[in-house]
Order: structure tokens, then C-alpha cells, then sequence
């Protein structure tokens, strides 16, 4: 199978990528959670991404897994149009979220990046407001009005698993958090303004495994009324929060989606050996 | 390498051992030059001071504090103090009201320009615009001063005028006699576009610096640009919009040629920033140094210095200021 079709829609029966995609949640109906339909990505000239086609159904976890360089969070980016700020960046190709099209004409991208929350690799709470403010700070941000701020703030913050370890010193700047609360707080700030789906970018890879683990925990509690798209180097942490697994690997060329589907299927029994070998630990 | 200890005892353990170097003599050549290089400027520094104070000395020991507190400028017979009154009351509250104004004018077209040539505009067109910034930043304070006096003049007084008329009844945009020419108000407008390129150029280079990671996140928030840039920019950027402001500051407090042409130097406490009516230290300075006789040039440089000192002050306060808030932003 090279780039043929890579088409992730729903499909009951079919198992065989290479003859007309995966079935990523059998049975499920409708155009609920996030799609793209052949997307491409240039960097200037440079073809970082080709034909990406996935479906990331409402509610679950995917992983995006591959070797550096493959254009992962690239892709991850085209999901809320954040490569946009990317000098030199350019898509072709379709995303629509609960079958609207976010690139089209007439969407406005602030408002559909409140549907659509982004994690960082590296925790960035804004430096100059306190731990509450931070949470807050996408409401302010958009002009979001709300009626009852200390209970949403509790909300987010029990959500992303930090109410108990912060509730006494909300008023302290959110940089005097360690690492793994600040990626937390994080999470905390993105989760207040009710997004749909919530885009991670290697939300683990600058955490110490304490850290790493209380955040896995907060994916899977999450993802029981979210979309959630993590992109992680950590085959471990893939299996472990993940419900599906797109396989992304560039031969020199632009990246591609070689495998999709369950990850208990791309970890026991994944139908091309490239997908094999890097879940194996074989090269990557 | 000599080894050496610390020669009192410590009585929780050994010794501890002092850092000792050998430097070689190149390292020892260079140091001398830097050290004399970094001597000399404040050498020059500290003449200058020695020299105001020895030449205002006289007035001091004179007038005493009625120096600093009284707007009387009477040479008396010229020759001596006998009998002369000399006070900067009116010219050092002038020389402070024109240049909070020039500030207080700038600041709105420094963190403008500074916003808009990071983040509203793309590369090319950003290096010919801070080129340009950077050469109205180097034009000589004269060139300005002829443009206030000449151009500018007529319509700002007809501005004051407007402002008088309707905002009158606060009590600094009164006027006592109507003649709105040559005033602190137009001063400040002059000096207020003087600053904004050396401000700018300031502000704007903290701004490029404010961490992408954080504008980032404020975009994936749902935040517009301008948004972005009032969660993450400004407060990063505060300390560098005053460090940059209290630089254009220091230029307003000293700025001469510029503010001779366009305020009218009076000895009177007043503070109607609308009236043709102001004061200026340095104006002061230079209007009279041509034709004063012996006891008004002893005035002059008493004048100098307290000229010299309230720029020191402000330099250091400027320092003390930037130091605490880049603190707070990091």
C-alpha cells in the first residue's frame, strides 16, 4: 500500500487498508468528531504532507505516532489552522468538524479555534496572570461572558486534574507551577472554553513520568465527552490513551498515513510490516 | 597556578579554597585598557558635576533653597550676587510639565508603531519602516524645532484654542490672557514627535521578543490578533515601552534648540499648559548665557546643575523601574 487509498470511513467489515480503509469505529453513524479529506501540506516548495484522509470520531483518543520528521504536528496544526502563522505554509485538502467545513469562506477562525483547543509540547501559561486568570484567559480572550467564573474555574481545573494541588493558591502566578501542573494548567485553560476536540502536540514530552502519568489520566477521563488528537513519540503512552492509531511515515518524501485504525490492531496485529517494525521498536 | 587556602580556620570542616587565578600578561594589557576606558567616562562625568558645582557654587551658598522655590530672574547690577535674585522655580516645573506632556502625547503612537511594525506588517516593508524610524530618530533637534515654529505653530494654536473653548474648566486649560501661541502645550507636541522614533525603536525590540510559544497559545484559544497581542505582548513588552519612554523622557527634559523656538520663557509659576506662557531649564540655559554678565552666568551653571541632577535622577529611576517590571514579566 503506498498513498493509495488511506480512507479511515466508517466501514464495518472491511480490514484491509490497502483496499479501502479502516474502520475506526464500527457502527458509527452521522459526521459527528473531526475528518480531513486529502490534505497536503507545502512548506514553500517543500511537500511535507500528502493525501492525509482520517476520521477522528467524537469522544475518543487518536494517536498520531511516526518517526520525527514526518509531518505529525504539522498535521496537527492543520487541524485548527494554527500552521497558518507558519511563514511559507500552505494546505490543500478538506477538515470538517461535525461536517462543517473549517476552511471555508465564511468560517471565522477565532471562533472555530474555541471548538477546536490546542496543547503545546512545551507548558506556556502566560507568565503575567495568575493560575485563575489563566483558565479564564480564553474567555477574556474571545469576550466570552460567564455567569458563575469560581465554579468553571473549579471545573477545568478538577477536569485536568490540578483542583486539588492548586485550589489554595489560585491567586500565585501560573509560572510558579513545576512543569507537569503548568502542562496541566494548560490543559485547564484550553478545557474553558467547551471545546469539541482538543489537538495535543506531545503534551508528555517535557514532563517527568510522574507528571506524564496524571496527564495520561486526564486524556482518558477527558475523552469521555471529547475528541482528542495527541501526537506522542511514546509507543507506551500510545497504547496506553489512545483509541485509534494513525501510522505517519516519510521515505524522504512527504509524509504519509501508511496505517490506521485500532490501536489494539496497530500494536498486535497491524496489516503493513513499516508499521510493524516502528511499533516494535525496530527502527524510528 | 599558585594554590591558596583560606587563612581562618572554619570550624566545620577543612578549609575552603579560594579561587586564585594567574593571568597571563595579554589578559593583564587588555583589562588595563578596558578599565581605563570605562574610568574615563566617569571621570568626564564627575568633572562635569565638579565643575557646575564649583561654578554655581556661589548661588547656592546665596539663595540657598529659594534657588529651587522662587521664579524671580533679576541680574541686579550684574557684576556681583549683591543685590541680584535668582530662582528656577518656574523654568524646572516648566522643564517637568513639557516633558510628562511629550510622554503622555507620544505614548499612544509608540506602542502603535511599535505593534504595527511587529506584528501588522510583513519583512520587507518592517526593515524600510525601521530604517526610516531610525533616521527620524537622528534628525537634529533644530530641524524639528523650525517645523514646530514655522508649520506647526498656527494650527496648534488654533487647536489650544478649540481646547480651551470646550475643556476650559479644568483648571490647567485655562487660559489669563488669550494667546495660545509659543506654549508648553506646543512644546510638548514637538517633543512628542521627537521621542516617538527613539522610543519605538526601544519598544519595538522587546515586543519582537515576546515568546511565540505564549502567542501561540493565545491564538489556539480563539483569541484574535489583537487579543494575542494584549495577553502576551504588552505585558511582556511593559518593561521595555518605559524603559523606552523614560529614554525619550531624559531626551524631553534636556531638549534646548527645540523648545526655544517654541515656548515662551516666563518667570512665573504658572500652570496653564494652553497659555504662551512656560518654562525650560535648558532654554533658560541657552537664551541667556549670550548676554549675561558675570553674576548670571554663576546662575546659569547653579541652573545647569539642577538641570543635570534631574536627568540623573530620572536616568536612575528609569533603571530601577525597568529592572523591577522585566522582573515581574519573566
Amino acid at each position: 500500500m503506498e498513498n493509495d487509498d488511506i480512507n479511515l470511513t466508517v466501514n464495518a467489515t472491511n480490514t484491509n487498508a490497502a483496499t479501502g480503509g479502516n474502520a475506526l469505529d464500527e457502527g458509527r453513524v452521522g459526521t459527528n468528531g473531526l475528518q480531513t479529506k486529502g490534505v497536503h501540506v507545502w512548506f514553500g516548495k517543500h511537500h511535507v504532507l500528502e493525501d492525509i484522509s482520517l476520521d477522528f470520531p467524537a469522544n475518543s483518543v487518536t494517536g498520531l505516532i511516526g518517526p520525527s520528521g514526518c509531518g505529525k504536528s504539522t498535521f496537527l496544526r492543520v487541524l485548527n489552522r494554527m500552521h497558518e502563522f507558519i511563514p511559507g505554509a500552505a494546505m490543500a485538502g478538506e477538515v470538517f468538524l461535525d461536517g462543517e467545513e473549517i476552511y471555508g469562506p465564511k468560517v471565522d477562525v477565532t471562533a472555530m479555534r474555541l471548538k477546536v483547543g490546542m496543547v503545546f509540547q512545551k507548558p506556556n501559561p502566560f507568565p503575567s496572570m495568575t493560575i485563575a486568570e489563566n483558565v479564564l484567559a480564553g474567555l477574556k480572550l474571545a469576550n466570552i461572558k460567564v455567569q458563575d467564573k469560581d465554579s468553571l474555574l473549579e471545573e477545568c481545573l478538577t477536569r485536568a486534574g490540578l483542583w486539588k494541588e492548586v485550589k489554595d493558591r489560585l491567586k500565585l502566578s501560573g509560572s510558579s507551577l513545576s512543569g507537569g501542573q503548568q502542562q496541566r494548567l494548560c490543559i485547564a485553560r484550553a478545557l474553558a472554553v467547551k471545546p469539541k476536540v482538543l489537538l495535543m502536540d506531545e503534551p508528555c514530552s517535557a514532563l517527568d513520568p510522574a507528571s506524564t502519568l496524571k496527564v495520561e489520566e486526564t486524556i482518558v477521563q477527558l475523552s469521555a465527552d471529547m475528541t482528542i488528537v495527541v501526537v506522542t513519540h511514546n509507543m507506551q503512552q500510545a497504547a496506553r490513551v489512545s483509541d485509534f492509531c494513525a501510522f505517519f511515515l516519510s521515505d524522504g518524501g512527504p509524509g504519509q498515513v501508511v496505517e490506521a485504525d485500532r490501536t489494539s490492531v496497530i500494536f498486535s496485529s497491524p496489516s503493513d510490516q513499516r508499521t510493524a517494525d516502528y511499533v516494535q521498536g525496530r527502527f524510528g | 597556578m599558585s594554590i591558596a587556602t583560606v587563612d581562618k580556620p572554619t570550624d566545620d570542616g577543612p578549609p575552603r579554597r579560594a579561587i586564585t587565578n594567574q593571568r597571563n600578561a595579554s589578559d593583564k594589557r587588555f583589562r588595563a585598557v578596558v578599565t581605563a576606558g570605562a574610568m574615563f567616562a566617569f571621570v568626564v562625568l564627575a568633572l562635569i558635576a565638579g565643575f557646575l558645582l564649583f561654578r554655581g557654587f556661589e548661588v547656592f551658598k546665596e539663595f540657598g533653597f529659594g534657588f529651587l522655590t522662587s521664579s524671580t530672574w533679576d541680574s541686579g547690577t550684574g557684576e556681583s550676587l549683591e543685590g541680584a535674585s535668582f530662582g528656577v522655580a518656574a523654568m524646572l516645573v516648566g522643564s517637568v510639565i513639557v516633558a510628562l506632556m511629550a510622554m503622555i502625547l507620544a505614548l499612544p503612537f509608540v506602542i502603535g508603531t511599535s505593534l504595527f511594525l511587529e506584528y501588522y506588517i510583513g519583512k520587507k516593508l518592517r526593515a524600510v519602516l525601521v530604517s526610516i524610524l531610525d533616521l527620524m530618530a537622528a534628525i537634529p533637534s533644530i530641524i524639528y524645532g523650525l517645523w514646530g515654529y514655522l508649520v506647526l505653530m498656527p494650527y496648534a494654536a488654533g487647536w489650544a484654542e478649540t481646547i480651551n473653548k470646550y475643556f476650559g474648566w479644568i483648571p490647567i486649560f485655562k487660559v489669563d490672557v488669550e494667546n495660545f501661541d509659543a506654549s508648553p502645550f506646543i512644546s510638548a507636541l514637538v517633543l512628542g514627535l521627537m521621542i516617538i522614533p527613539i522610543a519605538s525603536s526601544v519598544t519595538r525590540e522587546v515586543y519582537s521578543r515576546a515568546p511565540q510559544d505564549q502567542i501561540s497559545a493565545a491564538y489556539a484559544l480563539g483569541g484574535s490578533r489583537w487579543g494575542a497581542l494584549k495577553a502576551v505582548v504588552l505585558p511582556f513588552g511593559r518593561s521595555g515601552l518605559i524603559g523606552g519612554m523614560l529614554l525619550g523622557l531624559g531626551r524631553a527634559l534636556g531638549e534646548t534648540v527645540a523648545v526655544l523656538l517654541t515656548l515662551n520663557l516666563v518667570f512665573e509659576l504658572k500652570f496653564q499648559v494652553l497659555a504662551s506662557a512656560g518654562g525650560n531649564v535648558a532654554s533658560l540655559i541657552a537664551s541667556r548665557i549670550g548676554e549675561a554678565g558675570p553674576s548670571e552666568i554663576k546662575a546659569l551653571m547653579a541652573a545647569g546643575l539642577v538641570l543635570f541632577t534631574l536627568t540623573l535622577l530620572v536616568n536612575f529611576g528609569a533603571s530601577i523601574i525597568v529592572s523591577r517590571t522585566s522582573k515581574v514579566a519573566q
